[in-house]
């Protein structure tokens, strides 16, 4: 859910855009996170651990502890809270640690 | 206790409310900052320099009572919002508390708003009588609130909605 | 190519924005490298007004302060400021390399500032692992800066100012808190933000822990559980409570890797909260060249960190041959504002650490 009205604050959210989370279409703001996109859409199990597959969800929202990990775009190991959304992205629960995928 | 639960006793408030003589002359500030941080932001709003800390930043404010003429200018200028002013002479039965608030939504005049304590415990309901905003910078309004005299020194907050009874 | 550059600062928060500001204003020029998509570091989602005094800019809200050194920075042609651009390593022949928006620079800087900032300490308990706990700050930057209703009903452990500060910005944001708890038997952070929460019905319980959180996929609940006086759980004193937020305010650790990295010489310090660079009185470590300020150099309130950034900002311009008659003048006003914030009782732990680093003998070496 967003906030759309607060005592302080005014949120200058950037542009509408659609993205792709585990193939079902979710709303998004270009100059939000795709972890802050995620929560407003109400998902907050981000994916699973590698080895006990336990839910991993949101923890510092910037940048340091790696429980947000996803795979964006083919790419594993995103960082999904310093990583912004941009239109048509794909975003995907990673299974395991993540493969590399060189060209 | 305070440094237990963040409510101030009896004990602490009689180191920082005015004199009863003083109440009762008219509107007047108390600060309810019990703890010594480095802090001065009251001191400069004053427009009577009736607010000191001193000598240093850490010191509490202590308010020369005589002086201050309970503008409420220093109630959005609190960091901590922590200064209220009370004025005992607002109507027969009836004192003003001037209370800091950040919340949405916004109470209206004549609206009648819970009211709450410093421990959160509902007092009772009470009318606005003013809303005034703190400026586009400081965002801190300041609401004041007509209740029955024997609550001038208790009711410490306001809530707004979120209630099954507005 | 490897750019030069005559001060680097690393970190575009409170301290390095302050510290930027203070070399480019004795003549230097500066380069600041700073992770995130915009700098401001944590002030960004600081809604509350800063305590201290006008020369900390107290009373004005920790964005508004964030907006007017972003506002002062990019009218400031000593001043370069790269975002997205994340330090990776210190280099022995003193070139730091960074990746830039997916580039990867060298840089070769004269001197180096240090303001990597902090991170959020965990605690463990069963189930902390859940969807649904957060760092409070994680919180904050989910309501603060994306507008994003972070939880229906919270509870928030640690009774410092951060736990204090984040309980009533969710309150304002629309969020139930349920309660503060505190493992220590005081609040720990400012009174008047405990009195602020606590007058509008949240209750704060010291002594108090979490014993587990529960949940299937998400945070359903957590219980709680008194402590005694030697911090151990008193059996019968559980308390479950139905929530789908945990928020830990359990304190702060420097981010120090690039110290670390670079070589600088460490010290455990408690009360500084972690392992801190041993730093002399011009904020510069024992590897010459290298300074460092904020909460990298130990966990301090946000008005500390700026001046502290001033002070190492003034320190780094002036050991370049930058106005040496100003800057003995900024130096001075830098360390009697920093006393003067420390004076208090409420800084009698940072002036402990502080003591502790410098009964420590650091041993210069050059980069």
């Amino acid at each position: 859910m967003r906030i759309e009205q607060h005592p302080v604050l005014q949120f200058d959210r950037g542009e509408k855009v659609t993205f792709s989370y585990n193939g079902q279409d979710v709303e998004g703001y270009t100059t939000e996170t795709i972890a802050a996109a995620l929560h407003a859409a109400g998902i907050r199990k981000l994916g699973t651990s590698p080895e006990l597959h336990r839910p991993r969800g949101l923890f510092c929202a910037i940048g340091n502890c790696s429980s947000c990990f996803m795979t964006v775009n083919g790419e594993p190991n995103v960082r999904i809270c310093v990583t912004r959304v941009e239109p048509g992205m794909t975003v995907e629960e990673q299974i395991g640690k993540g493969e590399i995928h060189y060209d | 206790m305070l440094i237990q639960d963040g409510i101030p006793t009896s004990e602490d408030l009689s180191k920082v409310l005015p004199p009863q003589n003083r109440l009762e002359t008219g509107p007047v500030a108390m600060a309810e900052c019990f703890q010594k941080i480095p802090c001065n932001p009251c001191a400069k709003a004053c427009p009577k320099k009736a607010i000191h800390v001193e000598p240093d930043i850490n010191q509490t404010p202590q308010i020369d009572f005589d002086q201050c003429i309970g503008c409420g200018i220093c109630i959005s200028r609190c960091p901590g919002l922590a200064i209220f002013v009370v004025d005992l002479t607002y109507g027969e039965d009836t004192a003003l508390v001037l209370l800091p608030y950040e919340f949405l939504p916004l109470p209206v005049k004549g609206q009648s708003v819970l009211c709450l304590d410093r421990s959160g415990r509902e007092v009772g309901r009470y009318p606005v009588v003013k809303v005034t905003p703190g400026g586009n910078k400081n965002l801190t309004y300041v609401i004041s609130v007509a209740v029955p005299k024997s609550l001038a020194m208790e009711v410490r907050n306001i809530r707004v909605g979120g209630d099954n009874n507005e | 190519m490897i750019k030069e550059v005559e001060i680097l600062v690393i970190g575009g928060g409170p301290a390095g924005l302050c510290a930027a500001r203070s070399a480019s204003k004795l003549g230097a020029h500066v380069m600041v490298c700073e992770r995130d998509y915009v700098p401001g570091g944590q002030l960004v989602k600081q809604t509350h007004k800063f305590f201290g005094s006008e020369k900390q800019y107290a009373g004005d809200r920790g964005i508004q302060i964030g907006k007017m050194l972003i506002d002062e920075i990019a009218a400031d042609p000593n001043i370069e400021i790269l975002t997205e651009a994340t330090v990776l390593g210190i280099y022995e022949d003193g070139v730091v390399t960074v990746l830039y928006q997916n580039q990867h620079l060298k840089i070769h800087p004269k001197k180096i500032i240090i303001t990597t900032g902090a991170a959020e300490k965990f605690l463990s308990f069963p189930g902390n692992d859940l969807p649904g706990i957060y760092g409070a700050g994680a919180v904050q930057t989910l309501m603060n800066v994306a507008g994003v209703k972070p939880a229906e009903r919270v509870v928030m452990v640690g009774a410092g100012n951060i736990g204090l500060i984040v309980s009533y910005q969710l309150m304002q944001a629309g969020v139930e808190v349920a309660g503060v708890i505190e493992a220590a038997p005081k609040i720990g952070g400012y009174l008047v933000h405990a009195s602020k929460i606590r007058r509008a019905g949240v209750p704060i319980r010291t002594s108090y822990t979490v014993k587990e959180a529960f949940g299937t996929d998400c945070l359903e609940g957590v219980v709680i559980c008194r402590l005694d006086e030697k911090w151990q759980m008193i059996p019968g004193t559980e308390e479950t409570i139905p929530c789908d937020t945990l928020c830990l305010a359990v304190g702060l650790t420097p981010l120090a890797e690039l110290c670390w990295q670079a070589g600088c010489q460490m010290a455990f310090i408690r009360e500084l909260s972690g392992h801190v660079p041993i730093l002399d009185e011009n904020l510069e470590t024992t590897v010459s060249g290298i300074y460092a300020a904020g909460d990298v150099a130990g966990i301090e309130e946000a008005s500390a960190a700026m001046v502290e950034g001033r002070l190492a900002g003034c320190s780094a311009a002036a050991s370049l041959g930058y106005s040496p008659q100003e800057a003995k003048i900024m130096l001075q006003a830098a360390r009697e504002e920093l006393n003067e914030l420390r004076s208090g009782p409420t800084g009698s732990k940072i002036r402990a650490g502080l003591q502790k680093m410098s009964e420590k003998k650091g041993v210069k070496t050059a980069c």
